[in-house]
């Protein structure tokens, strides 16, 4: 395949990397979030800040360039998945990143992320990029499977060349109260990661409230998670900005604590260049600049990239554009 | 900048909202505005024009008229003539008006945004998401309040002519505040927008235009404080309701004392924002954003006071400081900007003195290092800590985006840091107890707390003070029923009071050899002897002696307003209930001592043995009225757009001052003592100056019926002499005065000070018989409403 461009642009100094700490269960229990507050900010948030012609075509290349490329469905096949990774490497038509002046960015999407059966058609597509395969991992999507099948399953991904494992917590640790057992759960999943890195999927969808949402947010940065993220894609309920306001403060409290900067990914209905926005934007405002590059931020998505590269023609061009104009991933 | 710029810093950039549509009206106008009188625009008759700026840049938007008192004149006479008209339209042809100026400000939203951006400086997110939705709001909310009103408030009639004068922070909003409800009620309107901000009250005049609003039923007036003052002073005005300081609030008071004109006042404030240990503080960290930097902080219940429980004092203000670095300050016209300009370069100038002052008293100044633009008027968000409670910055309203801090160990403590202010418009309680929020909300002095909440504002929800932040409310039925007056009391005519009887001399008693007994005052459930050691003689028709009352002076009010300031929270506390119990209980020992009380009452008064016995009778009947109401006149919930409720919760106003009426000596001190008691307030209790005896038989009821020391205490002696110190004492809530009316205008004076409620008769009769002599004003004046915010989310 093509090898995209190196970027000109210099990436931010490498982080450390999550360390994790002992379960601090006070930190834990005190967890307090007010839901009605944090539906207020992350409703009215989107009239307070917007970003406009060429400031918004900017924020939506750095939202491509955000994307784990995401396919997880029973009928993947290897051809399907090199096609994504072929997306993934070139995601914008090159006529519309040169007239947007930004064809020597290297503009890719941060990851292409599929099931352990599909890493291998992955990394081999991927070969000769700097584009990480992530690997859905430990019984994704339930958790449900035996636990050392699920440890088991994480080594096997890293093994065949996954360098981001995204394993599902056991939602019942988190409903029943029992964080001592999800530390650990986590603490085991992290150290069968190795070198690769853990994206710790809640699935707040099932975690009933935001409390919950933050106290699984902190045990799992806790137990070494590099990226905490909200959804499989198969909970009722996905990615939402208030799950996101909670995580990412839950965030920033541990950076306070302990230095670590922790990753955050919101997966699960992401579909429009709007929404990627309007994330953008609650990250850039709880979070911060340095948070939204691909070392500390990702869209779970699948089809996030075709909008964004309709809004991108429309900023190269003026004219709104359709599906069909570009690429299928 | 180029996009691989942006991409590497991704900065926001600028969002401009394009001003043309508000410009282009500015031209078609001509820049240059008329008063709006009698359905058209009309020239100032003299005085010329004044220049409205745009504060973001200093550039002249236009020329506004300066209202003189032939134009003021002209204005009430317009609205005289349409008000008889308006008020007899039915409810629905009245709605259906409202309705229609709701749905043109709905149609030209964009515009009257703009205007109220350019002309004021607040960012356009606010004036388009909030100040023009929340104006509409209230056109629609009053339409229905015009189609209910019979319903809503049975029995009231429209004060007449309004005169409303509202302030530049929310110039619309407060003109709808204003507006709706008054016109919903059948009244006539004399609108003076602010001098700083006429603009979007003017394109408002164009809209009762267009939705054929009948001529006269609104005006508008320009003008500064000189315009606003011949609005308040005008004969032709029923009515005055003012938004804007306390300082000019007073004044207002001041100049309409003794006339009879209705009067709301909505003031400043000071208003605290409590964060306790277990609040989600991030989220009250925004709360705070919403509180202080909403609009500038100009905001009259701007949470300016933030109180922190101490565990958790530092790591809040670290979060609040590290949420200040990302604010922006700037083009008002920018979609993103938090922050515009201040409204005036006065404004400015009066914010940077306070800052500097709290910088002086040694208070650590925190602002956030970012730019501002060069032109215009603007300030950077500020937080002082480090302050005491002296301070003025802790004390005064700075009306700008600057917060005082400070902190409190329990929360006992948090309510009286909160309560430690001359004002009582709103307040904020963070905490995800529900033990912890409520029981505070509950004790807070405002008329307006929000949990986990702020400035959260409805058409349906009262709003409005307590203390000197002023009275009435706005929104709500409440708000309707400022606009409108008991008929009985709008038809009434002139008092002719009996006046005491004159005494033969030398005075000797009416029955000689009779044993002595001295009435004394009844001060915290205890008889007392006046302090000055004086006595007043009184006679009986025939000129006999018939006792000696005290003679109260100062010190025995003192004592009385101590007892009853002492008294007041545990009544205030106990439920409706008991306070039923005990005013039945009243009754009941007044029904077995009607036929001696009615005996003496006779003797006292010189009338028939039956008209006596009647007032007895009818005296029980009241307290059983009121005793009912004690567990019946309870609050509201408010639909509000809000996942929860808003609480109209009925409260006292505390402690009531009452000098009762001469025309019915017992049932009139008990038509007073009725409804004070009843709605949890303790009560001062100057009897009938002609017919004071009547205070041993109401002594001995109360000592009898279980009525709790100092909830009610009674003091005889010379009404102009009680009254200036009742009126004067900042430990009395309200007033209430039915008598000579040469007193009131000196009770209405004085009790500017304090901004008191008052309630005087002004010369006007009442059937303390009747129906009038237990109406919806009692109730009225007797309790306020506290809106309880509370939203809920598991």
């Amino acid at each position: 395949m093509v090898r995209p461009a190196s970027p000109t642009v210099n990436p931010p100094a490498p982080l450390a990397r999550n360390e994790g700490m002992d379960l601090d269960a006070a930190l834990i229990r005190h967890a307090r979030v007010n839901r009605s507050a944090v539906e207020r900010r992350t409703a009215t948030l989107g009239g307070r800040r917007t970003v406009k012609k060429a400031w918004q075509a900017a924020w939506l290349l750095k939202a491509v360039t955000l994307i784990d490329l995401t396919t997880l469905a029973g009928d993947d096949t290897p051809d399907r998945v090199r096609r994504l990774c072929a997306k993934a490497g070139r995601p914008v038509r090159p006529d519309i990143l040169a007239a947007l002046g930004a064809d020597d960015l290297g503009i890719t999407t941060a990851a292409v992320c599929v099931y352990h059966e599909m890493v291998p058609a992955a990394v081999a597509a991927l070969e000769g990029t700097d584009i990480p395969v992530a690997a859905v991992s430990t019984g994704f999507p339930a958790g449900l499977s035996p636990f050392r099948l699920r440890v088991e399953e994480i080594r096997e991904s890293v093994a065949a060349g996954a360098r981001e494992i995204d394993i599902v917590i056991s939602r019942r640790h988190v409903l029943t109260g029992d964080w001592q057992a999800l530390h650990d759960e986590l603490c085991t999943f992290r150290e069968a990661c190795g070198p690769a890195h853990m994206k710790a999927i809640l699935a707040t969808g099932e975690l009933g409230t935001l409390t919950n949402v933050r106290r699984a947010s902190l045990v799992a940065m806790m137990a070494g998670a590099d990226f905490i993220k909200t959804s499989t894609g198969k909970e009722r309920v996905n990615a939402t900005l208030p799950v996101s306001l909670v995580m990412m403060r839950a965030i920033r409290d541990y950076a306070a604590l302990t230095g670590f900067k922790v990753g955050f990914k919101p997966a699960g209905g992401i579909s429009t260049a709007k929404d990627a926005l309007a994330w953008l934007i609650l990250l850039r405002e709880e979070l911060g600049r340095r948070w939204m590059e691909p070392d500390l931020f990702r869209f779970g998505a699948s089809s996030l990239l075709a909008d964004i590269e309709r809004q991108l023609e429309h900023a190269a061009t003026g004219r709104y554009s359709a599906f069909w104009r570009h690429p299928a991933a | 900048m180029s996009i691989k710029d942006i991409f590497a810093t991704m900065e926001y950039g600028p969002a401009p909202e394009d001003p043309r549509p508000a410009l282009d009206w500015l031209e078609r106008r001509g820049r240059r505005f008329g008063h709006f009188v009698g359905g058209d625009f009309v020239p100032p008759a003299e005085g010329g024009f004044f220049r409205t700026i745009n504060p973001a840049t200093g550039e002249e938007l236009a020329e506004i008229a300066r209202g003189s008192a032939a134009d003021v004149d002209a204005a009430v006479a317009a609205a005289r003539a349409a008000q008889p008209a308006w008020e007899a339209l039915s409810g629905f042809e009245r709605a259906r008006h409202l309705y229609a100026l709701a749905r043109h400000l709905q149609k030209h939203s964009r515009l009257f945004a703009l205007l109220e951006t350019l002309d004021n400086g607040k960012p356009i997110r606010e004036s388009r998401d909030i100040d023009i939705p929340l104006a509409i709001r209230h056109f629609y909310h009053h339409a229905g309040s015009a189609r209910l009103l019979e319903s809503l408030v049975p029995g009231g009639v429209p004060w007449g002519v309004a005169g409303q004068i509202i302030p530049w922070n929310f110039p619309l909003l407060m003109l709808a505040w204003k507006v709706a409800p008054a016109l919903a009620a059948g009244n006539t309107v004399v609108l003076k927008p602010a001098e700083q901000t006429p603009l979007s009250a003017l394109r408002f005049a164009e809209a009762c235009r267009e939705v054929g609003l009948p001529e006269g039923v609104v005006n508008i007036v320009t003008g500064d404080g000189e315009t606003g003052a011949l609005i308040v002073a005008h004969d032709g005005v029923d009515k005055i309701a003012f938004t804007g300081s306390t300082d000019v609030g007073r004044r207002i008071r001041e100049v309409t004392a003794g006339t009879g004109k209705g009067l709301t006042l909505e003031l400043g404030g000071k208003s605290p924002f409590l964060v306790f240990d277990d609040a989600d503080l991030d989220s009250a960290v925004e709360g705070v954003v919403d509180a202080i930097w909403f609009n500038q902080g100009e905001v009259c219940c701007a949470g300016s006071r933030l109180l922190l429980h101490e565990p958790v004092a530092e790591d809040f203000l670290r979060r609040l400081e590290a949420r200040m670095e990302t604010l922006r300050v700037g083009d008002p016209l920018d979609k993103a900007i938090d922050i515009g300009a201040i409204v005036s370069a006065e404004q400015k100038a009066r914010i940077e003195a306070f800052i500097r002052e709290g910088e002086a008293e040694g208070g650590e100044i925190r602002q956030p290092d970012i730019a501002l633009p060069n032109a215009g008027f603007f300030c950077r968000p500020t937080l002082v800590t480090g302050l005491d409670t002296a301070s003025r910055l802790m004390q005064e309203e700075i009306f700008g985006p600057v917060l005082v801090c400070t902190t409190f160990r329990t929360p006992d403590e948090a309510v009286m840091l909160a309560n430690n202010t001359r004002y009582g418009l709103a307040a904020a309680v963070w905490s995800e107890n529900i033990n912890t929020a409520l029981d505070i909300a509950a004790r807070l002095e405002a008329g307006v707390v929000w949990i986990n909440g702020t400035n959260m504002f409805d058409a349906a929800a009262p709003f409005g003070g307590r203390r000197e932040s002023g009275f009435g409310r706005e929104g709500g039925v409440e708000g309707i029923r400022e606009w409108l007056r008991p008929a009985v009391e709008a038809e009434a005519g002139e008092a002719a009071p009996p006046a005491p009887f004159r005494g033969r001399e030398p005075a000797v008693p009416a029955v000689p050899g009779m044993i002595d007994k001295t009435v004394k005052h009844y001060v915290g459930g205890r008889q007392v002897r006046p302090d000055s050691g004086q006595s007043l003689p009184v006679f009986d028709k025939d000129g006999g002696l018939a006792g000696h009352v005290g003679r109260g002076n100062r010190k025995d009010m003192r004592n009385a307003v101590e007892a009853a300031r002492k008294a007041q929270p545990g009544w205030a506390a106990a439920p409706g209930h008991l306070r039923a119990q005990i005013l039945y209980y009243l009754a009941e020992n007044l029904d077995a001592l009607g036929t001696d009380i009615a005996a003496r009452l006779a003797a006292h008064t010189g009338r028939s043995a039956l008209s006596a016995e009647e007032e007895v009778a009818v005296a029980i009947e009241r307290l059983f009225g009121w005793a009912a109401r004690a567990d019946h006149h309870d609050g509201a919930v408010r639909d509000v757009p809000l996942r929860g409720v808003a609480l109209a919760m009925r409260i006292p106003q505390g402690v009531i001052g009452a000098l009762a009426p001469a025309e019915a000596p017992l049932l009139g001190a008990i038509s007073l003592i009725g409804p004070a008691l009843a709605t949890g307030n303790a009560l001062v209790l100057v009897p009938s100056e002609a017919f004071p005896l009547v205070i041993r038989d109401l002594t001995i009821l109360a000592e009898s019926s279980d009525i709790p020391p100092g909830v009610l205490n009674m003091v005889t002696g010379r009404h102009e002499e009680l009254a200036p110190v009742l009126a004067d004492h900042h430990d009395v809530h309200a007033l209430w005065h039915f008598g000579d009316p040469a007193l009131d205008a000196e009770i209405e004076r004085r009790a500017a000070a304090s901004l008191k409620r008052t309630w005087v008769s002004c010369g006007k009769a009442r059937d303390w018989f009747g129906p009038a002599g237990e109406d919806a004003a009692f109730l009225h004046h007797a309790s306020d409403t506290k809106t309880v915010w509370i939203p809920w989310g598991a």
